[in-house]
């Protein structure tokens, strides 16, 4: 699917798309994600793939062994920036705006969980970004959600921002 | 204003992923305060550098759920059924602060709205609201 008529050629993450293994450089450079042990599965077009392997210390719930939600919310988050990039013609930096999440099930015990987001429409401000997160089965998600972000979030070396620079 | 003494902080040890961000609770002259102090391994842009998004996320659902647990006395442990956060400022190199107020509480849903700031309560780095099943 095309988000911006952009050719997938054109986009800025082209020449990473489909490396077998993909750079885990994406997410090894983010100290939380390395920290949770997160990898990614596939780059795409628009499109993220990442797995957060299950750990003990993951849990919210000891009583029924279940993920901790805010977990999750760490994969989409991580999916759904990555899909952005895989949408960006230029690489710039971005910010989440605003994320939900809908808890359609608890996620299996002892599990690892797999993030999958996907960058269905693109402005030049803003990414709208669609995700699911699953267990065993990708028809099965445990989580669903919805998030925007801003496109070109540092705005310091905006012709606005220089102008004001030098009345200030 | 920002948490105040250190003294009354205590470590949240029943949920395994609130310790390994190592949240806390505080009881201040106001209510109780939920506290995320610095980490490195809590950070997702080190340039900045920033608080991961998600961590920011987690941490709003925990404080909603602290204060639930706080007001309800339930058995179980409430669970999420959405929750939806904004984000609205960077959240930096420095220990957060989150406050919930249970909106609506009903027989099987509750309804919980947190804010989370670091330096200044009136400057929020980002504000979730979310339905529990109870």
């Amino acid at each position: 699917m095309s988000t911006t008529g952009l050719a997938p050629e054109k986009l800025a993450m082209a020449p990473i798309f489909g490396r077998e293994p993909p750079p885990q450089e994406l997410v090894t450079h983010v100290p939380h994600a390395c920290r949770l042990g997160m990898s990614i599965v596939t780059l795409a077009p628009h499109t993220a793939v990442l797995k957060l392997p299950y750990a003990e210390e993951l849990i919210g719930d000891t009583k029924r062994g279940v993920v901790f939600g805010g977990a999750i919310t760490t994969l989409l988050d991580q999916s759904s920036g990555l899909a952005v990039f895989c949408s960006l013609e230029q690489f710039t930096a971005i910010a989440t705006l605003d994320l939900r999440i809908d808890y359609l099930r608890a996620a299996e015990p002892a599990c690892d969980l797999t993030g999958r987001a996907e960058c269905y429409r693109m402005t030049r401000n803003v990414a709208f970004v669609r995700g699911r997160a699953w267990d065993r089965d990708p028809e099965r998600p445990f989580a669903s959600c919805l998030a925007t972000f801003m496109i070109g979030a540092n705005a310091t070396n905006t012709p606005l921002a220089r102008m004001l620079e030098q009345l200030a | 204003m920002s948490g105040g003494s250190r003294k009354n902080r205590t470590p949240i040890t029943g949920v395994p992923y609130a310790r390994m961000l190592g949240v806390e609770v505080e009881r201040s002259e106001n209510g109780w305060l939920v506290v995320l102090p610095f980490r490195e391994a809590n950070v997702g842009n080190a340039r900045l550098p920033a608080l991961h998004g998600g961590v920011v996320g987690a941490f709003l659902e925990l404080t909603a759920l602290v204060e639930l647990t706080r007001q309800l006395h339930s058995a179980g442990t409430p669970k999420p059924i959405n929750f939806s956060i904004d984000y609205l400022r960077s959240a930096g190199a420095d220990d957060t602060f989150g406050r919930a107020e249970i909106i609506k509480h009903g027989r099987r849903i509750a309804n919980v709205r947190v804010s989370a700031w670091q330096s200044d309560e009136t400057k929020p780095v980002a504000a979730g609201i979310g339905n529990f099943l109870l």
